[in-house]
């Protein structure tokens, strides 16, 4: 492994540790919190850091994406999906959760394994920076004449993948609505519907009472 | 029904604050050619202020300034702007999505910038309506949401 970057740079190496930490203390006590919008708000706050982390390594674009999308918007759309859902998590048996938490184990290890066979950081040689990316950063001004890189590569040379992410996004909002919209539910009787909902709210309700008060 | 004197502080500070938010969304997304940023972030952002509303003032208030139908014809208007500029240039004689004959100034490059600017402008409307829709569906399934319930 090449250290020279961290002699090169120890703020950047030992802010990126902190970050790191910070990282990992918010999966453990994640995996301790029981209550969903405490869930919700972690989350929120695991992509606020990892926006900080990209906006260390200078993809600023990338950082922007993750502290709108990752950090804002899921988070209100997790708080909203929350509102039809219980607060709580069920409190399961050891035995029901050590499967998923052993192939979660395996996985990681996998991932990490992975990581070792990758360039190290900001390797000029790697093949993202030796062959298509210093193409674009050559041509950019030459044929597109945009300033910033990646939106000539979003926009213009990767404009096909950037259309399907488009009309991802799109199918995505629609499909949501076709499923949960009012007017998308007239088969079965609307009043009927609304009343069952009401009551499963207030047993919802009633049920969390007894918890706390046990 | 949220009760009109309630939240006072928050109301007055969000009617202060949802302009420059939208403001700051027009940045993003104009100046995405220049600096960080683009249709997706700028659209998340436009789509923040409409939430913010909603949860300042209430979703009816919210649904009367801009109505369902709004988003989803915003949010397919999106997607047929970026096809649609695709298919400008491909009866310009070019490649689909190769912008630069949109403008006759091609030592400018000006096709290029004008053709980046109507895509990003596309995605705006695709990622600021859906998820705005999104959340919306979410939150109209919710009667009323009473503070003990957190």
């Amino acid at each position: 492994m090449n250290f020279d970057y961290v002699m090169s740079d120890p703020y950047l190496f030992f802010l990126q540790i902190a970050f790191m930490i910070a990282l990992a203390l918010l999966a453990i006590g994640s995996l301790m919190m029981r209550s969903l919008f405490a869930l919700t708000m972690m989350a929120g706050a695991y992509s606020l850091i990892c926006a900080m982390w990209f906006a260390v390594l200078d993809a600023v674009d990338v950082a922007f994406t993750e502290a709108a999308v990752g950090a804002g918007a899921s988070t209100i759309l997790m708080l909203g999906a929350l509102l039809l859902t219980k607060r709580e998590v069920a409190v399961r048996h050891w035995t029901k959760w050590l499967l998923s938490f052993l192939t979660i184990l395996a996985l990681g290890a996998l991932l990490i394994y992975a990581t070792l066979d990758m360039p190290a950081f900001g390797d000029p040689l790697s093949p993202a920076n030796a062959t298509v990316g210093r193409a674009y950063l050559e041509q950019t001004a030459k044929e597109v004449g945009v300033p910033n890189v990646v939106t000539a590569v979003l926009a213009s040379y990767r404009g096909f993948d950037t259309l399907g992410e488009a009309m991802v996004i799109f199918c995505a909002g629609l499909t949501v609505f076709i499923l949960l919209h009012k007017s998308m539910s007239k088969p079965y009787d609307a009043e009927d519907h609304e009343e069952t909902t009401y009551k499963a709210d207030e047993n919802m309700r009633g049920q969390a009472a007894e918890a706390s008060e046990s | 029904m949220i009760n009109p004197e309630h939240h006072l502080i928050l109301r007055y500070v969000a009617r202060l604050v949802i302009p420059f938010v939208a403001l700051f969304g027009l940045y993003v997304q104009f100046h995405g050619d220049f600096g960080p940023g683009g249709g997706f972030q700028a659209g998340v952002i436009m789509a923040v202020t409409l939430v913010l509303y909603a949860l300042i003032f209430g979703l009816d208030e919210a649904q009367k300034a801009v109505p369902v139908s709004w988003l989803r014809i915003g949010a397919a208007a999106g997607v047929l702007l970026y096809a649609g500029t695709g298919l400008a240039s491909l009866f310009l004689g070019e490649n689909y999505l190769n912008y630069t004959p949109l403008h006759p100034d091609v030592a400018h490059k000006k096709g290029q910038h004008y053709g980046i600017l109507l895509i990003e402008f596309g995605i705006l409307l695709a990622v600021a309506n859906t998820i705005a829709l999104l959340f919306y569906l979410f939150t109209e399934r919710l009667s009323d949401m009473r503070d003990e319930d957190w």
